[in-house]
């Protein structure tokens, strides 16, 4: 689904080398975990995935089921079927959550070829994902993520998921700021799109998450590259011990 | 203070080539009480700090510099809305176009038809709101307004309009100067909603006075035309009675050079006044709300919204003021003037004021100049949103705050379908 090869990307406006050579595999229908210290460029791997703009590959690849994503704008690789939620998703004031929706979803299969969905279907289908992330016909109507609590703009991260049925998922520490009853509520959004053509990319600090939204492999992420990957168990070790001795035994 | 003779002769060079239209009756003496206005003040120049941000030079110059003929490719914005349509061509009126002059509830007339009368309603209303307006600020051009008008439609309205009035401005020949004055008096608890639009001429003057009595309430909304070179300097006058409502929201988009002057005093007490203004400029744009608005009684409600969008050298400029006297104890006051730059050529002039002497009042303002939010834009894009449409998304949501001053959805959403057109036309 997703393969990364020795990707190497410093910030475009300064020399500061930020990914220094990754590598990560992710086959389809799988959930793999990227855990972490702060800074140890997690967040920018899943900004360059997604083609945010500040951001200066130097060298290695990642590609999409064969395709090469870096070269695509963001609504290409969108349209490809990448997703990423964000770890903080941007309000809008002005625009209706509604009309943000129905425009994401129209864009994609406009781009894929695909005809655009009518307003009642559209609608009925909104109301259907909605509801089971507890997001309220208020939430619709307001404007993009304008006012919403940290849970609610999670919900709101993950409606979208359900709604664009991406390939390839990125949760960009999705449990940041959510308590646990909507950790929960979250992580069952997720789950719930967990399937045999669907990947996760689950970038967190904490292993609580994956207590919840259970993955298949685990990766250490420290100073730009992949220093560790393993099983879920590697998770628990990172919780009990932190991330000390793992480092010590990279280097 | 005497006039500076520089002043005082391109004024007087300036009537020499003008003629001013006989009138008989009531409105000959108020035509000439106005000139009398011009010539005490002289003509705007650039010189003038009410003009300091816009040029006057071609507003006030003897002829009209010459505006080609612009198709909108598009059926003429309200086309669906049911409304009396009255229709002026270069700035003279139509009747054969328009629709006869019948509307329940109200009066409508022709400046031309009754200007001879010795007895109209308009007598003593006619330039009289535009002469209070004239302090502390002078506003020479919308007193060479008031003398020299050729035309100009007198709306009487005494019980609840049956429907909108709709007053269409095309433009067929390239250098037409067309100056017209409309005068409308709502008496009290009457409603009217007044719908502009076109360009008018190469350049239009436009004078309109509205005398809004207790509980009466007013509403305009007007798009300016999009012929590229067209020029207009206007004015809005007002008066509100008690509980009284004003609501004017203006579309502009193209146009060389636009100057919209509204003017407004709350004399009633609960009084409210929202003047709007959503404009979008690419290019050879020059965009100028002037506003003044005066609390003159207790418990008033103004607000004014500006927002614009420019790009590829367009410039837009602000003046906006809230006058609240001593008497106008629990004025709740609002501006907000913002521009929205979609590059670094384009420029954004403002200068909001406010001046109060009550103390027992809240007045808020702010005034910005930004860029589009690219946090906001990537969010859009990451989604499958295409870049120019997700920069349309985010321009519209921009002039969202001035286009919900529009209080009827239907018209509302006929202003939203223009902006959108405009937009896909001019940004992808």
């Amino acid at each position: 689904m997703l393969e990364i090869k020795n990707l190497q990307v410093k910030l475009e406006e300064e020399d500061k080398q930020i990914l220094k050579g990754v590598d990560l595999t992710v086959e389809p229908g799988t959930v793999h975990a990227i855990m972490g210290p702060n800074g140890s460029g997690k967040s920018t791997l899943s900004y360059v995935l997604s083609g945010r703009d500040g951001y200066e590959v130097t060298g290695g690849s990642a590609s999409l089921e064969g395709e090469d994503v870096l070269e695509l704008e963001p609504e290409e690789r969108a349209a490809a079927g990448l997703f990423l939620a964000f770890q903080y998703p941007v309000e809008i004031p002005g625009v209706g959550n509604m009309t943000f929706l129905r425009t994401a979803l129209n864009s994609q299969r406009k781009a894929r070829g695909e005809d655009e969905m009518s307003a009642t279907d559209f609608l009925k289908l909104v109301r259907e994902k909605a509801k089971s992330l507890k997001i309220d016909a208020d939430m619709l109507k307001r404007p993009v993520n304008v006012g919403f609590s940290g849970g609610e703009k999670k919900r709101n991260e993950v409606l979208q998921m359900a709604l664009l049925e991406p390939k390839m998922c990125i949760l960009d520490e999705t449990d940041s700021g959510l308590d646990v009853d909507a950790m929960k509520l979250v992580s069952e959004g997720v789950n719930a799109l967990r399937s045999e053509g669907r990947s996760f990319l689950v970038i967190t600090h904490y292993q609580r998450l994956l207590d919840h939204i259970k993955p298949d492999v685990v990766h250490i992420m420290y100073d730009g590259r992949i220093i560790k990957s393993g099983g879920p168990e590697l998770a628990l070790e990172v919780e009990n011990n932190g991330y000390a001795d793992l480092l010590e035994e990279a280097v | 203070m005497a006039l500076p003779q520089q002043k005082v002769d391109a004024t007087e060079a300036r009537l020499s080539s003008m003629s001013l239209p006989s009138s008989k009756g009531w409105l000959g003496k108020a035509r000439e009480d106005a000139l009398s206005r011009v010539r005490l003040m002289g003509l705007p120049s650039r010189r003038d700090e009410y003009w300091k941000y816009t040029r006057p030079d071609t507003l006030v110059q003897a002829d009209a510099p010459k505006a080609a003929l612009f198709n909108i490719g598009e059926a003429p914005v309200f086309s669906g809305i049911d409304r009396l349509h009255l229709i002026f061509v270069d700035g003279v009126f139509d009747p054969e176009a328009s629709d006869d002059l019948e509307l329940s509830g109200v009066s409508v007339e022709l400046l031309s038809q009754v200007g001879d009368k010795d007895i109209h309603w308009a007598t003593g209303l006619y330039g009289s709101l535009e002469q209070d307006g004239q302090s502390p600020v002078q506003r020479p051009l919308a007193a060479l307004n008031s003398a020299y008008a050729t035309e100009g439609v007198l709306i009487h309205v005494t019980g609840a309009a049956a429907k909108p009035i709709n007053i269409s401005y095309l433009q067929r020949d390239e250098t037409s100067d067309a100056c017209l004055h409309h005068v409308i008096k709502l008496d009290e608890g009457a409603k009217l909603t007044l719908l502009e639009n076109g360009p008018a001429a190469a350049r239009l003057n436009k004078v309109l006075e509205v005398d809004i009595a207790d509980s009466a309430e007013f509403r305009h909304v007007r798009t300016q035309g999009r012929a590229h070179e067209r020029r207009a300097a206007t004015h809005i006058f007002g008066r509100l009675g008690e509980r009284s409502v004003f609501k004017s929201f203006t579309l502009t988009a193209n146009g060389v050079l636009t100057r919209n002057e509204c003017v407004l005093e709350l004399t009633g007490d609960s009084a409210v006044a929202h003047v709007a203004g959503a404009c979008v400029g690419d290019g050879d744009f020059h965009h100028d709300d002037t506003v003044f608005i005066t609390h003159d009684a207790v418990d008033c409600e103004s607000r004014q919204v500006f927002k614009k969008v420019l790009r590829n050298g367009a410039t837009g400029v602000f003046q906006g003021k809230i006058l609240v006297n001593q008497v106008a104890q629990k004025t709740d006051g609002y501006q907000i003037s913002q521009s929205l730059l979609l590059d670094g050529d384009s420029q954004f002039l403002a200068k909001p004021e406010l001046e109060i002497y009550a103390d027992d009042v809240v007045c808020s303002h702010g005034s910005t100049s930004g860029a589009i939010d690219e946090e906001s834009l990537f969010y859009l894009k990451s989604r499958g949103v295409p870049h120019a449409q997700a920069m349309n998304l985010l321009v519209l949501a921009f002039l969202a705050e001035a286009v919900a001053e529009i209080d009827e959805e239907e018209i509302a959403d006929e202003i939203i379908g223009r902006l959108t057109n405009w937009l896909e036309r001019r940004m992808s």
